[in-house]
């Protein structure tokens, strides 16, 4: 057992001393993550996270609603997530989203009152006008927060809308007011319908986004793991490398002949990718932590998927050592492997907007396992809601350890 | 002396090729015994079986008493090896290397420190231990290659042509290290494909040529096979016919054997100087012209061009 661990440990040295292995394992993983993070709009100017979304508003109305919309941006609820800029020009509003200074511009035209409440004097709404949202496509997951603020207020002026006009047409029904009366009601109606909107406690996401947990998940909670988990699979297969890159420079052969059982040379050489690859993902944890206040959920159960997931991915690497002939043939392979776990395990897109064969077929990789678990790790789950992740990657792992075990029996594991 | 190992019809078949034709022969406890043949003899392989990494195909051998087919493991903690092509860890530095080997043959503690540095003196490398392996030159690598065999001190050290490709400094050192460790009481095996090798260091030498052991024996019972016949060896251009030259030498009197090598032709005769004149003038006819003549007492590569027809390094 000592001699194994020992092996283990040379190969982790080993492997912490090869610059261009570093390269993939930990610089690769992290800088995608970055690059991700910034086209998915999650370092927007505050840094990381959704708070702070500089936005940019034109009133052009200047009537109740209008002025209503822009007081909800200004409110105190959405102080900490928006920071709003009132210009009156629609241009300047445009170029300031154009020069990346603006998440979005909310542009309100002239009439948008009054396409909605019925002007002093008449009985019907005016022509139908629209507010326009200029978003800033390099930030999208803020740009849909902006979106969400601006449905929930045509939401609720919708609803104050429906609801005064069933009122009115009941009472103009009922002979209980006149029209006369009926059109200066409708104003008063609207006029408290903006106020209402404006006094109205805070307007949460949570009508459009699931949960409040939902609200706090950052989109890098699932790409940081997704990369984690694709370039672990890079790990496993260098590792499982340099079990032929020893034969070929007679390392292995020399293992063979000191008093050192085979169990132990191989048993070693295993424990040193698994320590690996343990490592990378303990790093990559640690640093997205440091770096982008990633938040990957109960450290425990963190620590345990970490485990799990490496021992799965373990298994492939060891059964394409235990294929392979050549280490070009480990280092081509893998190469595809990584990539192809990496597109159907979800590294780069969740899947479920893939087809259910796609999500079925993504469950022999531990790409998939993996991001399951740490999402749900990420939303405030515990170590009993992982327990299905783990015990899945583990399982993996056992049959491709098993497998990989009886094609080195069959050629020695000196393959001479 | 007792014999440390005994080998007894030893076979390696890969498939259709027999790489080695059941050799026999001992060494005894305290000897120096060189195997000596050319590329391909199947020396490598010999050494391979001895030290239990490929299982024979057919026969045993015995070290210290231990079968390498029965009980590797025994044999394993009796034995040293330094193979012919570097098995070091070059991202390690030299005492690195030396510890994890050391490790693997059960040392530990302060031995395993006391060992390390004293092998780091003994090939020369104590002041340079700690850079890694990867920045040393060829005949540093050697030496640490050299010293990780030695960690343990083994009864028998096997030497797999240690030499090979390395500068004539290098090369001195570790001829001279080999005495050094043949005088502290370490068996050796060493395999080389130099007859200068195995005649400086030998006590006895195993000649070895397609997998079967054509002779054995002290080199003066070795070069007793070849009589007292000299070796007159006629050194030509590149540019020249070596074997051409060696079909026309053939016919002159006294003349026993003639044999082509690398743009040389290797005379054996009772008397070089009398047939020297009659295979200049041979040579001359022929338009080959000779640009030097050497004339060798009987040696080892005289007895393998006796016993084979060839040269060591054909």
């Amino acid at each position: 057992m000592k001699k194994l661990l020992l092996i283990g440990l040379k190969d982790l040295k080993l492997v912490f001393r090869d610059k261009a292995a570093l390269v993939f394992m930990l610089l690769a993983p992290f800088l995608l993550t970055l690059g991700l993070g910034f086209v998915t709009g999650q370092f927007g100017s505050s840094g990381g996270g959704i708070g702070n979304i500089p936005v940019i508003l034109v009133d052009q109305d200047g009537g109740e609603l209008g002025t209503a919309l822009v007081e909800m941006f200004q409110s105190e609820d959405l102080a900490d997530l928006v920071t709003v800029t009132l210009v009156d020009d629609p241009d300047i509003a445009r170029r300031g989203v154009d020069e990346d200074q603006y998440t979005a511009a909310v542009i309100i035209p002239a009439g948008f009152t009054a396409s909605i409440l019925p002007a002093e004097g008449a009985t019907q709404p005016g022509e139908t006008v629209q507010i326009l949202l200029v978003s800033n496509p390099t930030r999208p997951t803020n740009t849909g927060v902006v979106k969400t603020i601006l449905e929930e207020f045509i939401s609720r002026v919708e609803v104050g809308r429906v609801g005064g006009t069933v009122a009115i047409t009941q009472l103009l029904s009922g002979g209980l007011i006149t029209p006369q009366q009926a059109a200066l009601l409708g104003m008063q109606m609207g006029e408290q319908q903006a106020d209402a909107v404006t006094s109205s406690t805070a307007i949460t996401l949570t009508t459009n986004i699931a949960s409040q947990a939902a609200t706090e998940f950052n989109a890098l909670a699932y790409i940081a793991p997704g990369m984690a988990l694709m370039f672990l699979m890079y790990t496993v297969s260098n590792g499982g490398r340099t079990l032929l890159v020893e034969r070929n420079q007679g390392t292995l052969p020399r293992l063979l002949i000191s008093p050192t059982a085979s169990f132990q040379v191989l048993g070693g050489k295993v424990l040193g990718v698994y320590l690996s690859g343990v490592a990378q993902m303990l790093i990559l944890i640690v640093a997205s932590t440091l770096f982008f206040q990633l938040k990957w959920g109960d450290p425990l159960a963190v620590f345990a998927l970490v485990l799990a997931a490496v021992f799965g991915a373990c298994g492939w690497g060891m059964l394409l050592t235990s294929l392979a002939r050549r280490p070009g043939q480990i280092a081509a392979i893998g190469s595809a492997m990584m990539l192809t776990f990496g597109i159907l395990g979800g590294s780069f897109m969740q899947m479920d907007m893939m087809p259910t064969w796609v999500q079925w077929l993504s469950r022999i990789t531990p790409n998939s396992w993996g991001l399951d678990g740490f999402s749900i790790l990420a939303l405030g789950g515990g170590l009993g809601l992982v327990l299905k992740p783990i015990l899945g990657l583990l399982v993996m792992g056992v049959v491709l350890f098993a497998v990989s075990l009886i094609f080195f029996n069959r050629r020695g594991i000196s393959m001479k | 002396m007792p014999a440390i190992l005994e080998v007894h019809q030893l076979v390696k078949k890969y498939g259709d090729l027999v790489a080695v034709k059941g050799i026999s022969f001992d060494i005894q406890e305290g000897e120096i015994f060189s195997l000596l043949g050319p590329n391909g003899a199947g020396k490598t392989t010999t050494i391979s079986m001895l030290s239990t990494l490929y299982a024979p195909t057919s026969g045993d051998a015995t070290i210290g008493g231990f079968s390498v087919t029965r009980a590797p493991m025994s044999v394993r903690n009796i034995i040293g090896v330094v193979p012919q092509d570097l098995a070091l860890y070059e991202d390690l530095s030299a005492r690195e290397n030396l510890v994890f080997w050391g490790q693997m043959y059960g040392l530990s503690g302060k031995s395993l420190a006391s060992r390390v540095e004293e092998v780091l003196e003994q090939i020369g490398l104590a002041d340079r231990a700690k850079e890694r392996v990867k920045t040393y030159s060829g005949g540093m690598k050697r030496r640490v290659n050299i010293g990780v065999g030695l960690l343990h001190k083994p009864r028998l050290l096997f030497m797999d042509e240690p030499t090979v490709g390395i500068d004539p400094q290098s090369r001195r050192a570790i001829l001279d290290s080999v005495k050094q460790l043949n005088a502290q009481g370490m068996t050796v095996l060493y395999t080389t494909h130099y007859m200068e090798e195995a005649a400086e260091l030998s006590d006895r030498v195993g000649i070895i040529d397609h997998g079967e052991l054509i002779a054995l024996g002290t080199q003066e019972e070795l070069t007793h096979q070849v009589g007292e016949n000299e070796t007159l060896v006629l050194h030509i251009g590149e540019e020249e016919d070596a074997e051409a030259l060696a079909k026309a030498l053939t016919g002159i009197p006294g003349v026993l054997q003639a044999t082509a090598n690398d743009h040389q032709v290797s005379l054996i005769t009772r008397q070089a100087e009398e047939i020297l004149a009659p295979v200049v003038m041979r040579a001359n006819e022929r338009g080959i012209r000779i640009r030097s003549v050497d004339i060798q007492e009987p040696n080892l590569e005289a007895v393998f061009l006796h016993l084979t027809g060839r040269g060591l390094r054909n």
